[in-house]
């Protein structure tokens, strides 16, 4: 454990027999860095900043949502012609609820959590001394980083940001005369998600290529961290589904710039008959889902690893069924592939094609029951330490059941026809996916910050922003199911024009009010997360009695993770509260030689020139306590 | 000394010194914008408004930090506390607790405020559904709410009573019980098992529901055409022959809203109407299009919803059970509508695109439908210089530029 690495100064370097002395300049170490640790940050604190500018817009819709009779002069000061005399611009409304989901989907919890935790966690926690290819790595970032700019000065042209939803269907994103959304600032997001979608594959195929081939000495497959396999298989999800996307996009650059009819026939604008013909709307949700929906475990993949480490490290107990655990992770990458027809079950697809997605995402829903039984089992008899990143991986648990359940009415093709599109769409998914996978990424946050900064986080104001956070995100979407089983629509502006509607204007000024609490809260996390950057508390090596490998690196980052030798693993990460051991953990890079006392048969399953032993130390331990 | 600690915070005076140069600042801003707005120079009216605009924001600002601040005093009282109580030997805030206790009052207050959702807001929803699928439907929901509530509570209990009783301590240690096959192949099953059932009893129903086509023997639905475009619905009514003449879009114009080819026979007789008047315990199949982009036929009372596709025609057959009067009764509402509304994102105006359907008894349907004006009236039959012979000309020649 520590002893292997912190005594080690002396040797460093040199036998590894490149130059470790260089000067960094402020460029090449915070700027154009390609140290994934340093990487890892800036996709964290970038993923940051989008998450707060997309929970701006939606507070801003859902003032509108709240008060739509009402102007709000100061509207017009902050948004100036989106919303004239203080009333928000129909169309500037669809680009807000466009943008915002754009923004959290892909740049918040794809980018945001898997690039900062699979860039962060995956050399140090297979015990590499950096990403299998640092420059691609580098890049991966500043393209994720040009995407952001460009989705964002969308807002500073004339016609406002695309609005056609977050899953641009054409024709309505192919037509700019079909809306003010679909003219130029349809344009820059295209521009934006090839950028983004190259970015991802980049991290993607680095993130694959280091598990793969760069794991220590005796890290096999069987002792990765949840959270390395669940990076791993999100990767691999990434790869596989995000070229898809890029089809699905350039062919609809081509249908806008280039007049190219791939998605769009038998249309009439301003009551004339247009030109094109053959195309087919249909062909691009499908191109669009294949992606969409392998996207949703991209997004809940990696927050579900990080949960199952935090989760097994707090209740200083081994997670419950390790291998159950990584097979329902691959059982859910396989399944994700062809599940997507669900979202489509009223788009006019052969309704015998919605029987067979029916039966798949069913299916689907079965790994993700074993994995939320296998979380109430670690809680179990377990001895809970409640670190923020501890609540919030409970948090998670609890919205990953809240959202996941409503998912089997969704799932179920016949049910989904009066659902569909409706608030509790809405509802399902921001709890399923929205907050499970942000609380995820908050705790991951909160559990690694030591790792990244060498500092820790404020715990109380931690506490103080779970509590209402988490009460909050219930109060904003638990009622919202109840709006969808009543035939509200979602992307509506305004209920105002619907008589029956209105009975749902206080449900929906009170989850107005609780969006704007919550996203106060958020405030405590800022101050918390930026603060403790220069003046948390030093954090110690091992500030959570951690078995992963991460925690035997030395706080001071150092290129290269680890000085001299990078540590030989022995046994899986969970071996917490084992019985005959002193302490309540025994990190991976402790021989069972120095653990007689706790070692099981089980632990020598396949190693039985190990076994032997044990059974020989076993057998004279009886005979010395016979005597 | 707990009080000089505060006392001497630095950060705390600073930040109400902060506090108290801000509230300043904003009082004289609002003093001055009354006092601009009493001098009331017309105009100046357009930019009187904004620093109230300003005033009324900075006090919810300064409410927030008051809070902030709040929070902030809170914090640094259970800092001390937790500092002397150090000092004196004894154990400080033990935070395993308060967390614990706070996941069992949160179990206990959302289970009551979920039944409370439940019962308020759940007597807000849909009323039963008012077609024959729809009662189908309504059941499978049920079972399935049934098995998911019973789920979710048993769930959320283990969870937060987890959390509350094996709260951390350092008298105790976890227990090491890493797996167990037989649970966890039983937890596999059971899940599988459930879903099973409901996913044959939800394909057998989605089965029976698209299958648009009228079977043998089975009454003759009445097809009715739904066009959509940005952003209203058009609706085209078969006649006499019971049968919609073919359409195409290429034929659109402002006379021929939906594109109608009068090429085909079976469309002189077609009817136009404003409202969707459907008679009760008819089959009913819609015919839906759109002109430009994707719109949703979205009718929730009947349970039925299907796109308009550019492109791609679709279909939904339904059965009405319920009529608009009896609706009406049922509900206490005598305002009560049916409505058919769109769903999918069509553009600025998707939020008011909406259509009123009534549902009536074949009597007061017969006697509607005779009052509905023909498709081909007479501005249409004089852009189409409607002698037959002549169409059939005009019309070769117009697939010709077309082809062109």
């Amino acid at each position: 454990m520590s002893t292997l690495t912190v005594q080690d100064h002396g040797v460093h370097h040199d036998d590894h027999g490149h130059e470790h002395h260089h000067h960094d300049t402020f460029l090449t170490k915070y700027i154009f860095s390609q140290d994934h640790k340093m990487i890892a940050k800036q996709f964290l604190i970038t993923g940051i900043l989008m998450a707060v500018i997309a929970m701006i817009l939606s507070i801003l819709f859902r003032i509108q949502l709240a008060y739509p009779d009402k102007a709000f002069p100061l509207m017009e000061t902050l948004l100036g012609r989106f919303a004239p005399e203080g009333r928000m611009d129909p169309n500037f409304y669809l680009s807000l609820v466009t943008i915002h989901g754009t923004i959290m989907v892909f740049f918040v919890l794809t980018a945001g959590l898997s690039g900062t935790f699979s860039n962060l966690l995956i050399p140090l926690q297979v015990g590499a001394r950096d990403m299998a290819s640092p420059f691609m790595n580098m890049l991966s970032y500043w393209l994720f980083f040009l995407a952001s700019v460009i989705m964002l000065s969308s807002f500073f042209i004339e016609k406002g940001p695309a609005g056609p939803g977050w899953t641009i269907y054409p024709p309505l994103s192919a037509l700019p005369k079909a809306m003010p959304g679909s003219d130029m600032g349809m344009t820059l997001w295209l521009i934006s998600m090839v950028l983004f979608v190259a970015s991802s594959l980049m991290g993607g195929i680095n993130y694959v290529s280091t598990v793969l081939n760069m794991r220590t000495k005796g890290m096999d497959l069987w002792k990765m961290p949840l959270t390395v396999w669940a990076f791993f298989l999100t990767a691999i999800v990434g790869i596989l589904a995000f070229p898809v996307l890029v089809a699905g996009v350039v062919l609809l650059i081509f249908d806008r710039s280039f007049g190219t009819s791939f998605y769009l026939s038998d249309i009439v604008m301003g009551g004339v008959p247009q030109s094109m013909e053959g195309g087919s709307p249909i062909l691009f949700q499908h191109l669009f889902w294949f992606l969409g929906h392998p996207e949703v475990y991209i997004v809940i993949m990696p927050a579900l690893g990080i949960s199952s480490e935090i989760i097994a490290t707090n209740s200083r107990k081994p997670i419950f069924g390790y291998h159950a655990m990584v097979y329902s992770l691959i059982g859910i990458t396989v399944l994700s592939f062809i599940v997507w027809g669900h979202h489509m079950f009223v788009t006019g697809m052969n309704p015998f094609l919605g029987g067979v997605f029916m039966i798949t995402t069913l299916i689907i829903a079965v790994p993700s029951a074993v994995k939320t039984f296998n979380y109430l089992a670690t809680l179990w008899r377990g001895n809970i330490r409640f670190t923020p990143a501890m609540l919030f991986a409970i948090g998670l648990v609890s919205f990953f059941i809240s959202g996941g359940l409503t998912g089997i009415y969704l799932g179920n093709a016949a049910l989904d026809i009066n659902l569909h599109d409706t608030y509790f769409v809405v509802a399902h998914f921001h709890l399923v996916m929205g907050s499970a996978a942000i609380f995820g990424m908050l705790a991951g946050v909160y559990h690694w910050f030591p790792k990244m900064f060498g500092r820790m986080m404020d715990e109380r104001l931690g506490y103080l922003h779970f509590w209402l956070t988490f009460a909050g995100a219930y109060l904003v979407f638990f009622p919202m199911h109840f709006m969808g089983l009543d035939g509200v629509p979602r992307r509506y502006y305004a209920f105002t024009e619907f008589e029956s509607f209105s009975r749902w204007l206080s449900v929906n000024t009170f989850i107005t009010w609780a969006a704007i609490v919550s996203a106060l809260a958020q405030v405590a996390f800022l101050f918390n997360f930026f603060y403790s950057i220069f003046f948390g508390k030093k954090a110690t090596q091992n500030p959570w009695n951690s078995n992963t490998l991460e925690w035997t690196a030395p706080v001071e980052h150092i290129h290269g993770n680890w000085p001299g030798e990078i540590p030989t693993v022995y046994r899986w990460p969970y071996d917490y509260s084992k019985p005959g051991h002193d302490a309540d953990f025994i990190p991976q890079t402790v021989p069972f030689s120095e653990t007689m006392s706790s070692n099981l048969p089980h632990d020598f399953e396949d190693n039985p020139v190990g076994l032997e032993e044990h059974n020989k130390w076993v057998s004279t331990q009886r005979s010395e306590e016979v005597k | 000394m707990a009080f000089k600690q505060l006392i001497n915070s630095k950060k705390l005076f600073s930040l109400l010194a902060m506090l108290i140069l801000f509230g300043t600042q904003v009082l004289f801003a609002q003093v001055e914008s009354t006092t601009a707005g009493e001098q009331g120079a017309p105009a100046a009216a357009a930019h009187a408004d904004k620093p109230d605009v300003w005033a009324g924001v900075s006090y919810y600002v300064l409410l927030f930090l008051v809070v902030c601040v709040a929070v902030a005093i809170v914090g640094k009282i259970l800092k001390v506390y937790d500092l002397t109580r150090q000092i004196q030997g004894k154990k400080g805030l033990n935070w395993n607790n308060v967390m614990g206790g706070l996941f069992l009052l949160f179990l206990v207050l959302g289970l009551y405020g979920s039944y409370w959702s439940f019962t308020v807001h759940g007597s807000m929803i849909l009323p039963e559904a008012a077609s024959i699928h729809g009662a189908k439907l309504d059941t499978m929901f049920y079972v399935t709410f049934g098995i998911t509530v019973v789920v979710f509570v048993i769930t959320q209990i283990l969870l937060f009573g987890f959390a509350f009783l094996y709260r951390g301590s350092d008298k105790r240690k976890a227990t090491y019980y890493p797996h167990n096959n037989a649970i966890e192949a039983a937890w596999t099953i059971a899940p599988a098992i459930v879903l099973t059932v409901l996913v044959v009893f939800g394909f057998l129903t989605w089965q029976k529901i698209t299958n648009t086509v009228d079977a043998e023997g089975e009454p003759a639905s009445i097809n009715i055409e739904v066009v959509a475009h940005q952003f209203a619905w058009e609706l085209r009514y078969p006649g006499k022959d019971q049968k919609l003449g073919n359409m195409s879009y290429k034929l659109v114009s402002g006379t021929n809203k939906v594109g109608v080819d009068f090429k085909d026979k079976n469309s002189f007789d077609d009817q136009m109407a404003d409202t969707l008047v459907i008679p009760v315990n008819k089959s009913i199949k819609l015919n839906i299009h759109s002109q430009d982009v994707i719109h949703s036929v979205y009718m929730p009372h009947f349970r039925v919803q299907m796109n308009a596709v550019p492109g791609l025609p679709t279909y939904f057959k339904f059965t009405p059970t319920m009529t608009t009067q009896q609706m009406k009764m049922k509900e206490d509402d005598a305002k009560f509508e049916y409505l058919l509304y769109c769903n999918k994102i069509c553009g600025g105006g998707h939020y008011n695109m909406k259509k009123v359907v009534r549902v009536v008894t074949e009597g007061e349907y017969q006697k509607w439908l005779s009052q509905q004006k023909p498709y081909l009236n007479d501005a249409l039959k004089a852009e189409l210089g409607f002698a037959k012979a002549e169409q059939k000309q005009g019309e070769k020649e117009n697939r010709l530029a077309v082809n062109n």
